[in-house]
């Protein structure tokens, strides 16, 4: 996939004096030392990141991290100190206020957090003011105005005005304003922080589902760890103005990069996160079909289990068979296990290990994980699923 | 007996800067008194080429069209009764003194407003000179208006300027200001120019403290009308003016009656300007846009429903 976004060693100095500043900083003075001595501060001290084409970047972090400054250097709302940002090719750092505004209104969209819905315009003319600000004639603007608006489904409210509207309803209006300009990027500033928990996940499916459709790069922002992981290709972990580790969820989540990405991470509620299929453990002898009951005793005695499951050539999962049985297959000189399998939960290795849970609770609390074909990939064990969970998410599974 | 200290000549060194100022930009004023002096000859002309009742009833309407129907009707009973007081004249110039002041005075304090949220500069310049102006006594502005322009309805005007000036500048600020900086940061963000900021954002986002300007600028230029009726601006302060000095009761309640009647309906109809609900002239442009947009809509339609039949 090709580079969408590069932003190289940016930093940004909010003051009137930022050269002394970008010295100290360069010298591997901290923000509050740099704060203390020129009264400038840090909003970004240098970070680097590449975005791919119809990636969903997110920037974590908590207030006052930077992010918010990094997604305005990126469309020049905030001109950087020092360092690149190239979007597509072009140096946003070169151009001209006056070019700074095409490029913009051309390739990348907001979405505020505040929604900036404006009260005194219908929802159908604050979903058409980029198109508007373009000198668009009316009736197209309306005409892709409605389609945006039928994108985010709130068509039969584009008559009315703001303050008839719920906050979700509100953003999908900011959504929807973002997504008429056609632009290829997307950038996204905590935009469902304003929501109740409830409508928050509910916007991130949909909007998950609409990328499936429109397949922007998006940038978002937030900082809501559970978000960040439900929604991020990649993530990277902002503090104090630098990215402290970048990472796909489960990189960063099974090696997080030091102390404060792992105390922070501490937060998650893991179970909603990792799946069966990041926690299933192969066993370590699997029963093939055509086996004999006498091969089955052997496995079990080696590793020293009382069940194995049992697959077929193509890794089909058959079942499971228990020590019992087996030895009773023996006795009755039986060659076949076929009569000995007994069926076994089992489960997507997609599903979360929430969804594992119920499944657990039978008698020997196993459950098989099972790839999109059906094969077998692993177990899991309630000991499996509570060793992890303890690992990490001390916190959450405490409270929850 | 002697005073304790020698007195400092300020008096003096001021009629000594006014006097510099006459003679060294006159010019200026003699420019600015053709102007504002043709611009309300002009207007009162026009004004008086209008029988009374016919102005009358075209004001009914106006107040009619960007306010209720009840306004409408108080208003021109009110203008009646001016007239039936044999005070129509002195109305009419009045109401001239009032436009000219109050257009005026808008004309330089909206750019001014704007300005000083633009300029850390005119910010720290206007707010101390508008201090200043508020606390003068409104009779203070006379001097350099009569020092500069003589007497008449021209420093009739630039005293009522000077005095309705202030709010509609701070207002205009305020308002201003207190757009949500969210709001100009999407505009930007979507390619937004300064100027559609201000005239797509700013404005619209702080009308209705705008309109508390007008409003307030209207009404402070009401109350200038008998103080600049004491130096010769022709109209109801005159009559006021000249009642009390002559102690005659009957005339001047009843050009007192005239200037409340005229403030009431200044009032009211630059209050209904403000407001969404109660505009007719609102109602008719939103109405307009409604039927605008639904023609724009309807072409949308046709095509989108095609493709949910697919
Ligand atoms: N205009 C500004 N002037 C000075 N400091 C600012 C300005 N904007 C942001 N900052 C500071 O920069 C840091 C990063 O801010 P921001 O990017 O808004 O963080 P985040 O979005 O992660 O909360 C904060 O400490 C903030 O106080
Ligand atoms: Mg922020």
């Amino acid at each position: 996939m090709s580079i969408k976004i590069e932003v190289k060693d940016l930093i940004k100095i909010y003051g009137s004096e930022p050269r002394k500043a970008l010295s100290l900083l360069r010298q591997g003075y901290s923000r509050e030392e740099i704060l203390e001595m020129t009264g400038q501060m840090v909003g970004l001290g240098g970070i680097s990141f590449e975005v791919s084409e119809g990636e969903i970047f997110v920037l974590i972090g908590l207030s006052g991290s930077g992010k918010s400054t990094a997604l305005r250097c990126i469309n020049g709302l905030i001109r950087l100190t020092s360092g690149s940002v190239v979007v597509d090719g072009h140096h946003i750092e070169d151009m001209s206020d006056k070019e700074l505004r095409r490029f913009r209104g051309e390739n990348m969209a907001m979405v505020f957090q505040h929604f900036a819905v404006l009260p005194n315009r219908t929802v159908l003319d604050n979903v058409a003011f980029g198109l508007e600000i373009k000198s668009i004639p009316l009736e197209e603007r309306y005409r892709r105005a409605t389609e945006a608006l039928r994108m985010v489904k709130l068509e039969t409210w584009r008559d009315r005005y703001p303050d008839e509207l719920s906050g979700g309803m509100k953003q999908r209006v900011g959504l929807a304003r973002a997504l008429v300009m056609n632009t290829s990027i997307l950038l996204m500033d905590e935009p469902f922080s304003a929501l109740d928990a409830l409508i928050r996940t509910d916007m991130e499916d949909e909007l998950l589902n609409l990328q499936q459709e429109i397949r922007k790069t998006i940038i978002f922002v937030t900082h809501d760890l559970d978000e960040a992981l439900h929604l991020g290709d990649r993530i990277a972990v902002m503090r104090d103005g630098r990215i402290e580790q970048i990472g796909t969820a489960e990189e960063i989540l099974s090696n997080p990069a030091n102390e404060y990405v792992s105390k922070f991470l501490r937060k998650v509620d893991v179970s909603k996160v990792l799946t069966a299929g990041d926690v299933a453990r192969r066993p370590e002898e699997i029963l093939r079909l055509t086996e004999g009951p006498r091969s089955a005793k052997l496995k079990m005695d080696t590793v020293g289990v009382d069940y194995l499951f049992v697959t077929d050539r193509s890794q089909k999962l058959k079942g499971i068979v228990t020590m019992d049985d087996i030895l009773q297959l023996i006795a009755q000189g039986s060659r076949s296990i076929t009569d000995a399998i007994k069926e076994v939960n089992t489960i997507d290795k997609m599903a979360t290990l929430q969804d594992v849970y119920p499944l657990l609770a039978n008698v020997r609390g196993v459950v098989a994980v099972l790839d999109e074909k059906g094969r077998f990939l692993g177990m899991l064990t309630r000991a499996d699923v509570i060793s992890r969970l303890a690992e990490r998410g001390s916190n959450a599974t405490a409270t929850a | 007996m002697q005073p304790l200290l020698p007195k400092i000549p300020l008096g003096d060194a001021i009629e000594w800067l006014v006097d510099w100022l006459r003679i060294n930009v006159a010019p200026l004023f003699d420019a600015i008194r053709w102007v504002l002096g043709g611009v309300s000859d002009i207007l009162t002309n026009i004004i008086q080429f209008f029988p009374p009742l016919v102005l009358i009833a075209l004001l009914g309407l106006l107040i009619w069209l960007i306010s209720t129907r009840r306004q409408a009707i108080l208003a021109v009973l009110g203008l009646l009764l001016i007239y039936d007081l044999n005070l129509w004249r002195p109305f009419t110039n009045t109401f001239v003194l009032i436009i000219v002041a109050v257009l005026l005075s808008l004309i330089i304090a909206i750019p001014a407003g704007i300005w000083m949220t633009r300029s850390r500069w005119a910010e720290g310049t206007i707010k101390p000179i508008l201090d200043f102006m508020q606390t003068m006594p409104a009779m203070i502005y006379l001097i350099p208006a009569v020092f500069f322009f003589g007497i008449g309805m021209v420093p009739g005007i630039i005293a009522t300027i000077i005095f309705a000036i202030p709010p509609p500048v701070r207002l205009t600020y305020l308002g201003i200001t207190q757009v949500e900086k969210e709001f100009k940061e999407m505009a930007l963000a979507f390619g937004a120019s300064g100027r559609q900021v201000l005239t797509k954002i700013e404005l619209p986002l702080s009308l209705p403290s705008l309109m508390a300007g007008v409003n307030q600028c209207i009404m402070l230029a009401m109350s200038m009308v008998v103080i600049a009726g004491m130096i010769g601006a022709p109209g109801l302060g005159t009559n006021v003016y000249r009642a009390l000095g002559r102690i005659d009761i009957a005339s001047g309640v009843e050009a007192g009656l005239a200037v409340v009647i005229f403030a009431m309906i200044l009032d009211s109809a630059s209050r209904a300007l403000g407001s969404r609900e109660q505009s007719m002239a609102v109602r008719l442009v939103s109405r307009w846009q409604r039927r605008r947009r639904e023609r724009a809509a309807k072409s949308v339609e046709l095509p989108v429903a095609a493709e949910e039949n697919s």
